[in-house]
């Protein structure tokens, strides 16, 4: 099944309803890994909103993304309570291993490295999450292990 | 089983009340700490070993996360699952046994043939004792000897520790749906708005408006289609108290909601949560669908001719949606910026029609308050501040977790009773309550009470309920950047206070943490602060201001060391401050000098540790391993350092 096939299924789990914009371009997201200039144009015309419409709502969501990203998305949690206890150092090591800046993807197409503002797991500071996979009380070391180890995989 | 009347549920109900519960129950935390921690695969290791020593079970473990064990030679019954988040976080997998009412700490599966055996034979397992007041392992494992559980009151959070949030039959076992069936039964509508507003509930997403204020004001708004909303978008960062409760709990929330729903005149109700919390969809998604074909939602709701039909609605990662206007903007399919509130929701709301909007924790207070009465819910609390409050404790605090409280418990109460004090017994430097757009609060504000005014005085405000302690090692200036930082990048861009205020801070404040600081940077960033607070369109940017006016307000020389001597105190800021060990302090334990990735730390001629100035990288590490505090932070070394 292409890509215009998925979308086309995806549109039709929902009624055509414009409320139901931001769910549907979430569920593109989740399966494309990105929203394309030709889902938006489908949504709209799907959700009878203009294409407008649909472009300002993929570009002001942080979970929406014109461009592609990587399989999976490796979280880094940027909250309170794990910048208190070193998030920081623990983002710049997995940019390191990954070899890649937060908001790239992998050559491979494999990681998106990403910060989150908080994944409330406060307790298990600082934590990465990658999947329904999270890992808590991280350190440079720990999260260099992570991906020697092949966590993410 | 589907009830179609009240009898119906009612008999039901109180069937489950004459039986008294048999057995044994064991259950294992399923909060995101304990699960990270381990927790499914000790939970798994029950079963086994239950299942293995029975003869016969019934119901799959992982279909209801609940096994079911009947014991034909007289053994009695034991059941264990997968509960929401108990709190104790920090020393989770955590581990609660009914009915004695034990906990356990840090369980691992190794652990799970002596917790059985013990408690057959009937006595408490001691090798994973949870800590008792002096700091040890508590020789009785029940909550009343451990500080952490005993200083809490649990009321919402009441039945979390002992119930699958799975399933239905558990949450009415616990008094579920009591409620509701009390409010059909004997109340009109108009008599549970009352009801509520004589509870004295205020909004416990950090607004602290009346609940039932806005509910009598909403069902006074003429229209035939009104909407109650759940704010289930937990942005703050330290936050995870509505996280908990919509997956340890979700029947709760639902039943609340249905409540306010029969209250106000509502037939749809939304639940909008965070596209980060994929559980809590799930587990809500999981509750509507049994509540629907139990007939506790959907059309005509035990045959009284209300009907009600609940949706989730997910986020899309923005924190401004947070806020109630761009809440329902987003809902209707929209970018979610805020709107000027002129016009209040309980009149115009989503679609134009009369909403109330009310966060989760919020939702989860009204079975308890229509169940017990408002005058007997007014007895927990502080005056004007009914009821509890569910803190997230987190940061530099020995027992991280989750908290639940009586409003008016003092900030001293809560980090040094429950959660033990400081982690590593450093000193104690701040609080931060409120998420980003709260603030920080010092020492001496300690035995300030937590409730709406208490903290709203003190400079701070109660937020959702984020709690995050910080010690001598975290830069205040550092954490005003952090917070603005944030708060720049979620800013909708709408109104230009916000937008470019914020910009302006963030660029100060990035002066002051970068060494490049200039005389008078601290009172433009407060001048700035002030303009934003009075200007900005939402509530997110006129309390944007609090995170910075909080710190210079009490820790105004840290500024003015930042800006004047370029120097920060704490050992955050790069390149703003030297390390140097106090050599009368020093006992040579050399812990620093083993730690040190630089290996610049030598014994000098005085027989003391010292560090080399030319090869330190600052990292601090020394500073955080010595247990004698005899390493910090200077602004200047000399020659012979």
């Amino acid at each position: 099944m292409g890509e215009i096939d998925r979308i086309a299924e995806i549109m039709h789990s929902y009624k055509q309803d414009p409320r139901y914009l931001l769910a549907l371009l979430l569920d593109i997201q989740e399966s494309e890994n990105h929203i394309s200039t030709e889902a938006m144009r489908a949504v709209a015309r799907y959700l009878g909103v203009s294409e407008s419409r649909v472009y300002a709502v993929a570009t002001f969501y942080r979970t929406l993304s014109l461009k592609k990203k990587g399989r999976k998305i490796i979280r880094v949690c940027m909250g309170t309570a794990c910048h208190l206890r070193g998030s920081a150092a623990v983002l710049h090591e997995l940019e390191k291993g990954l070899g890649i800046k937060v908001g790239e993807a992998t050559e491979d197409g494999k990681y998106t490295l990403e910060t989150v503002n908080c994944v409330g797991a406060c307790a298990l500071a600082p934590v990465v999450t990658c999947g329904d996979d999270s890992f808590g009380r991280m350190d440079p070391a720990k999260a260099a292990e992570l991906i020697t180890r092949g966590a993410f995989e | 089983m589907k009830f179609e009347t009240l009898s119906e549920l009612r008999s039901h109900i109180e069937q489950l009340s004459e039986k008294k519960k048999p057995g044994k129950e064991i259950w294992v935390c399923g909060g995101p700490g304990c699960v990270a921690s381990g927790s499914v695969a000790v939970a798994e290791e029950f079963r086994k070993l239950i299942e293995k020593r029975a003869s016969g079970s019934s119901g799959s473990f992982w279909k209801d996360l609940t096994v079911l064990i009947r014991h034909e030679d007289g053994h009695p019954k034991i059941r264990t699952g997968l509960t929401g988040c108990m709190g104790p976080c920090e020393n989770g997998p955590i581990v609660h046994v009914e009915p004695e009412g034990w906990y356990y700490r840090k369980v691992t599966p190794e652990d799970t043939a002596g917790i059985l055996d013990s408690l057959l034979e009937g006595r408490p397992y001691k090798a994973k004792s949870m800590y008792g007041s002096d700091g040890k392992p508590s020789e009785d494992p029940r909550a009343e000897s451990i500080p952490f559980l005993s200083g809490q009151k649990k009321m919402v959070l009441g039945n979390m520790s002992s119930m699958s949030p799975l399933d239905l039959g558990d949450y009415l076992e616990h008094g579920g749906y009591s409620a509701l069936l009390k409010a059909l039964e004997t109340m009109t509508p108009e008599e549970v708005c009352a009801e509520i507003r004589e509870s004295g509930l205020r909004g416990r997403g950090g607004g602290g408006f009346p609940t039932g204020v806005k509910w009598e004001s909403c069902r006074k708004s003429p229209s035939d289609k009104r909407y109650v909303l759940v704010n289930g978008d937990e942005g703050d960062p330290g936050a995870f108290m509505d996280r908990a409760l919509m997956e340890g709990d979700p029947f709760s929330v639902l039943e609340g909601l249905t409540i306010g729903a029969y209250a106000i005149g509502a037939s749809e109700g939304i639940i909008y949560v965070r596209h980060e919390y994929p559980l809590a969809v799930r587990r809500l998604s999981n509750a509507i669908a049994i509540l629907v074909e139990s007939g506790l939602l959907g059309e005509n709701i035990l045959g009284t001719g209300f009907s009600f039909h609940v949706e989730i609605c997910k986020g899309g990662g923005a924190f401004v949606c947070g806020e109630s206007t761009a809440l329902m903007t987003s809902i209707e399919g929209k970018p979610g910026v805020p709107r000027v509130k002129y016009i209040r929701s309980t009149e115009k709301g989503l679609w134009e029609s009369p909403t109330v909007l009310n966060n989760v924790e919020t939702w989860a207070n009204v079975p308890l308050i229509i169940n017990m009465g408002a005058s007997a819910f007014k007895e927990t609390g502080s005056p004007n501040n009914s009821g509890t409050k569910v803190f997230a404790l987190v940061g530099k605090v020995k027992n991280t977790g989750l908290v639940e409280v009586p409003m008016g418990t003092t900030l001293r109460e809560i980090i040094y009773g429950i959660g033990g004090g400081v982690a590593k017994d450093r000193p104690f430097k701040a609080v931060q309550t409120g998420g980003p757009s709260g603030g920080c609060l010092p020492g001496f504000m300690l035995d300030t009470p937590v409730d709406f005014d208490s903290l709203d005085k003190a400079g701070s405000m109660m937020g959702s309920g984020g709690m995050i302690v910080m010690d001598d090692r975290t830069c205040m200036v550092d954490i005003a950047r952090y917070f603005i930082d944030f708060l720049m990048e979620e800013s909708c861009g709408k109104c230009v206070p916000c937008r470019e205020g914020l910009k302006k801070m963030q660029m100060l404040l990035h002066d002051l943490t970068g060494g490049r600081g200039q005389e008078g940077d601290t009172e433009r960033l407060k001048e700035l602060a002030e303009g934003i607070a009075d200007t900005a369109l939402c509530a997110l940017g006129q309390s944007s201001a609090n995170p910075v006016l909080s710190t210079i307000r009490y820790f105004y020389e840290e500024y003015i060391e930042h800006e004047r001597d370029h120097f920060c105190r704490a050992g955050v800021c790069k390149g703003m401050f030297h390390v140097k060990i106090n050599e009368e302090k020093c006992r040579v334990c050399g812990q620093c000098a083993k730690n040190c990735p630089t290996r610049t730390i030598k014994l000098a001629e005085s027989g003391k540790y010292r560090i080399e100035q030319a090869g330190c990288i600052k990292c601090g590490a020394c500073i955080d391993i010595c247990p004698f505090s005899s390493v910090g932070t200077v602004n200047e070394v000399s020659e012979d350092d």
